[in-house]
């Protein structure tokens, strides 16, 4: 029944032919790829954006008077604006093309951290951080002189709201969060924890990268100060994502890295600044990226993320069924408002051996600690067997997959 | 019996399963099952095999002639590849271990295991075995 309510919506015969890469063969069986929470695969209109790129429109931006140059540049500004419109920022140059969600996060720790961060100041995270939203701020603390607050987590993984507020001080710069946890799946309501944080006027920065690929995200509606992501994750290329600043803070923020166009006006003595979003994107940017970026983002546009939203809640919400009927597996992560991603033990099985008798049958999943030590010393596991999914997965391929992990543990207990 | 004879002694047996994966891997399966536990107050932090994704612990002994080894892991599969290595290396000299090209993991359809994304450790695994190996060589030269 869920299968066919869905059909209407999103035809897999025509999507799933989009994504070249779903029709290969994983040792001889059909690959069912559930690890889009890692990266996601690139349809074909990316593949031909940066294949364009190459072919056609290879130069460098900015600066260059010859007309190669001139396109280009339009073209990397379009995608600047794409992603603008995406996220509903208020400004084009409110968007900065970064490597990724890490260094987009790496840049805010440490030019906000060097503008406004010192000594006895607090520095907010979650338990359920991704390693690349705890270890910036650790090294900024280790440097200022600052200390790290970790909000507390219920045992269903959802943030206690009640020790967020204790936790919030005149001490706090910045509060660095998660909008969907990368292990448990939980959606935060980040809209609640900005409008808090801003009653103290805290600054608060959102790691995007699990949300952007499932949900509407409105920026100037969330009145987030920082919003980061990689385009990786939304069906685009890797080595480029986004970071979101609102320009009252990345006019007072000093560069990151400095070099070629971050600059007005540069002698030995003395260098002025560009305006941004130049003055944080110096050498020459992932200008493939930015374009494959752009296409992505069309591309999801053009199936709607909301329907996208809306399937893949249907996904997780029937994976969750049938894995519930496993004896033995238990699902870590079960908050009310979950996105596309399920992680599980089952007793006595290690993770790795599971992930490895799925793999022979043709099913990718994750397993390990998915870069959140910290939040697993609090459940006191080693890791877990993730299954994450995207709008290319079906109702069918779930079936597969459990009947694939019913085989793994016969085989393996 | 030498290092090259075991070797092609495994890899015979595991030509008996041809393309039949599951057989091979619930052979190796139960290998890990049958390898002899290490005791829980002897797996400390310096017997941890470091880059696994799961906990594999390796001792050595030796008698002055002949290495001997012991492993543990808290995955089954891993288990199973280390009971594999240890078939191989175990009562041999230190010399031959260390010249040891272990190729037959290759021919026995387990070569995904010696990739770097698999961070199984077997590759820390031969790595350790050979480095307590070269250990108990420098005691016999001294």
């Amino acid at each position: 029944m869920l299968a066919e309510s869905k059909k209407n919506l999103f035809n897999h015969s025509t999507i799933r032919n989009d994504f070249p890469i779903l029709s290969r063969k994983i040792n001889n069986r059909p690959l069912i790829y559930l690890d889009s929470a890692a990266t996601a695969q690139k349809p074909q209109a990316v593949i031909d954006a940066v294949d364009n790129y190459y072919k056609f429109q290879n130069a460098n931006i900015h600066r260059g008077v010859h007309t190669l140059s001139q396109e280009i540049t339009i073209a990397y500004e379009e995608a600047r604006a794409t992603v603008k419109k995406h996220l509903n920022a208020a400004h084009a140059h409110e968007i900065i093309f970064t490597k990724g969600t890490t260094d987009s996060i790496n840049l805010v720790a440490y030019s906000f951290g060097k503008k406004y961060v010192k000594e006895g100041d607090e520095i907010l995270i979650s338990s359920m951080e991704h390693h690349s939203n705890i270890l910036p701020w650790q090294q900024l603390c280790e440097d200022k002189g600052a200390t790290l607050k970790v909000i507390p987590i219920n045992t269903e993984g959802e943030i206690d709201l009640n020790e967020f507020k204790i936790l919030l001080s005149a001490k706090t710069k910045i509060i660095a969060i998660t909008h969907v946890s990368n292990t448990l799946g939980t959606i935060n309501p980040i809209k609640e924890l900005i409008t808090l944080a801003h009653q103290q006027n805290i600054a608060v920065l959102i790691d995007g990268a699990q949300a952007v690929p499932h949900l509407l995200v409105d920026v100037v509606d969330l009145d987030a100060d920082f919003y980061c992501f990689s385009a990786h994750k939304l069906f685009g290329p890797t080595g480029v994502g986004v970071l979101y600043g609102k320009q009252k803070w990345l006019n007072e923020m000093p560069p990151y890295q400095t070099g070629g166009g971050v600059i007005k006006t540069v002698t030995f003595e003395k260098t002025t600044f560009a305006d941004l979003p130049l003055k944080f994107e110096a050498g020459t940017p992932h200008i493939s990226g930015a374009i494959g970026l752009a296409a992505a983002i069309n591309y999801v546009n053009a199936l709607g993320i909301n329907n996208i939203s809306e399937y893949e809640n249907e996904l997780q919400v029937y994976a969750t069924k049938r894995l519930s009927e496993i004896d033995g597996l238990r699902i870590i992560g079960t908050a009310a408002n979950k996105a596309a991603v399920i992680s599980f033990v089952v007793d006595g099985l290690h993770p790795f051996d599971i992930g490895v008798i799925l793999d022979k049958q043709g099913i990718a999943v994750r397993t390990g600690h998915h870069c959140t030590q910290p939040l697993w010393n609090i459940y006191g596991l080693q890791g877990t067997v993730r299954v994450s999914f995207a709008f290319y997965n079906t109702i069918e391929e779930i079936d597969s997959f459990i009947v694939a992990l019913k085989k793994a543990i016969k085989m393996l207990i | 019996m030498k290092i090259e004879a075991i070797e092609n002694e495994i890899i015979e047996e595991f030509e008996i399963f041809g393309d039949d994966w599951e057989a091979r891997y619930e052979y190796l399966i139960d290998l890990g099952k049958s390898l002899p536990l290490i005791a829980q107050s002897e797996k400390s932090d310096n017997l941890l095999i470091k880059g696994c994704q799961s906990k594999l612990w390796l001792k050595s002994s030796f008698d002055g002639n002949l290495v001997n080894f012991f492993a543990d892991s808290d995955a089954i599969i891993t288990k199973g590849i280390a009971a594999l290595m240890i078939r191989v290396l175990n009562n041999q000299s230190p010399s031959e271990i260390l010249s040891a090209n272990l190729d037959f993991i290759n021919s026995i359809g387990l070569k995904e295991h010696l990739s770097p994304t698999r961070a199984n450790g077997l590759v820390s695994l031969i790595k350790q075995m050979k480095l307590d190996a070269l250990a108990y060589k420098s005691q016999i030269v001294n």
